[in-house]
């Protein structure tokens, strides 16, 4: 590795890890926010510009809290928790490219962390690692509720993770990779073309596995413990369930792990059934309009992956402040006698018809 | 270059630490969840060194597999059991078993000290070496034809023996509700 290539390594490394850094403040004000707009309420208002800056005041409120640790606790696996879930949420970005390629100096530079073999399977088996840290606080709390919360929650990533699975198989059988940027770039080609209008149809993974991203998106909420699967928390049952005993920035942690799922979690919905960083509607035209530089497409590729990765955020809150939780019965139910029948019979199907020479 | 650090030799030491020590916490820590969540560790350390060596595949599949679903459902049934008599009283056990515990320590002491002796002239052989397998397509696409194509005859039949059991046990579970409800709706 050359010193050029280790520096624009170290760089995208910084450039992810801020982007998901700042994502948690972002997302705090727009939660609270997009809460009060769903209730025909105000919303903090008060500091900043349309409250824009009332997550300084969340921070310092975290920060400034007493750090205490409940007399009760198993201290080594209480302090462990919150970081059990916050560095794998970290860590599955690496695999998920957010913009396509560039020539700097000889170099050829890919917007992706690291281009592994497995790209999709890294990103379940670090994902599934997330759940410990729920388990693991839910039991150290040495409460109840906790420990309710934290059995609800294995049994939901378990049954969840299968559905997540195979909602993914028959994208990958399509494009005959488990590469992300693989299933990135074949997602650029034509479906087809509308006759009258002329418009194109791009091959997004939403066109041709519907069924595909649907369980796909209920799993992925199932799995980032979001409303209406937030059984694990459910706070008017279980209190607050497996983040009952924490507080502070101990608790702050937990909320950072939330948001920060919630990140990858529409970053990999956008990277495999909407194209990832295929440039958006009309896009090209800009790019084109601009001179069409390299550097330009890359700069409009990555615009078009955080628009696809934040209309997904917002489809997040909007999805919990729409739809109210589920029982735990309901949620097995859903999970082992509909999405997971129908993850095979989708896995089915694309089989047939990709052995039918249909593409 | 003055110095070149062989990161892959770091990492191995790293991970094989960590899974030895892990793998000491399963056995002596006396709460069941802690040996539980030390053996979550010697199985992920344990991808670690899969992926390492450069089998980012089969690492892939240990943390999704191992560590990821199999010590989820250890966890949670240790949980639900909520057993109180972890605690393990050595001063209890009776002679014979310390005999046979201390025949089988001197066993696998004799085994681990000829593994160590023998493997240091050891090299993977057969044709399929890291950059022969990245020529090849990458992991998936050798262990893919591997499975499904030259081996699929003896592939079809350990899916039949995974079927059976699966049948079997669900058989086990069901008769044990009915026995339990008086032969109602499970």
């Amino acid at each position: 590795m050359t010193q050029t290539e280790l520096m624009i390594m170290l760089v995208k490394c910084a450039v992810v890890l801020m982007g998901l850094l700042s994502v948690v403040p972002i997302m705090l004000i727009v939660e609270r926010r997009g809460s009060a707009l769903m209730q025909n309420r105000l919303g903090p208002n008060r500091i900043g510009p349309f409250g824009f800056l009332q997550f300084t005041a969340d921070m310092l409120k975290f920060v400034f809290k007493e750090d205490l640790t409940p007399a009760h606790v198993n201290k080594f696996y209480y302090i462990l928790a919150p970081w059990v879930t916050l560095v794998p949420a970290f860590m599955t970005f690496a695999v998920i490219p957010f913009a396509s390629s560039l020539v700097i100096e000889g170099n050829s530079v890919h917007f992706q962390l690291a281009n592994l073999d497995v790209g999709v399977l890294y990103c379940f088996a670090i994902g599934s690692l997330g759940v410990y840290g729920i388990i693991m606080a839910g039991w150290a709390s040495n409460n109840k509720y906790s420990l309710l919360g934290s059995l609800r929650s294995s049994a939901q990533m378990i049954s969840y993770e299968l559905t997540l699975g195979l909602s993914i198989l028959g994208l990958v059988m399509v494009f005959q990779s488990l590469k992300l940027s693989d299933i990135t770039a074949g997602q650029g080609e034509v479906l087809f073309t509308l006759p009258l209008l002329n418009w194109t149809i791009p091959k997004w993974g939403i066109f041709i596995q519907p069924v595909g991203f649907i369980l796909f998106l209920v799993s992925v909420f199932a799995e980032t413990n979001r409303l209406p699967f937030d059984l694990p928390e459910g706070e008017s049952e279980l209190i607050a369930g497996y983040h009952l005993e924490y507080g502070s920035m101990k608790f702050a942690l937990f909320m950072m792990a939330e948001f920060v799922n919630m990140t990858v979690a529409s970053a990999l919905i956008a990277t495999l059934f909407f194209g990832g960083w295929q440039l958006l509607p009309f896009f090209g035209d800009l790019v084109h309009l601009l001179g069409g530089a390299d550097w330009v497409r890359v700069l409009f590729e990555a615009a078009s992956f955080l628009i696809k990765v934040a209309f997904f955020m917002w489809f997040f809150v909007w999805v919990r402040w729409t739809v109210p939780r589920f029982r735990f019965d309901q949620l097995m139910n859903l999970g082992w006698r509909v999405l997971f029948p129908l993850g095979l019979i989708n896995i089915f199907v694309t089989g047939l018809v990709i052995y039918k020479g249909v593409h | 270059m003055s110095f070149e650090i062989d990161y892959s030799f770091v990492a191995f030491i790293a991970f094989a630490t960590i899974a030895l020590l892990g793998s000491l916490m399963v056995v002596f820590k006396k709460n069941a969840v802690s040996a539980a969540f030390s053996l979550i560790l010697v199985l992920f350390s344990f991808a670690g060194i899969y992926a390492v060596l450069g089998a980012h595949f089969v690492a892939a599949l240990q943390i999704l597999i191992y560590t990821g679903a199999i010590m989820v459902l250890f966890v949670f049934v240790i949980m639900l059991l909520n057993d109180h008599h972890t605690e393990n009283d050595l001063e209890k056990t009776g002679f014979l078993l310390k005999v046979v515990t201390s025949l089988s320590l001197v066993a696998l002491g004799t085994i681990l000290v000829k593994a160590v002796y023998s493997s240091a002239d050891v090299h993977p052989t057969g044709t399929l070496n890291s950059d022969e397998i990245i020529r090849l397509g990458g992991s998936v696409q050798v262990i893919s034809e591997a499975l499904f194509k030259d081996n699929v005859f003896q592939f079809e039949l350990l899916s039949f023996l995974i079927l059976a059991a699966v049948i079997a046990t669900i058989t086990l579970a069901k008769r044990g509700t009915k026995s339990s409800k008086n032969g109602s709706e499970t």
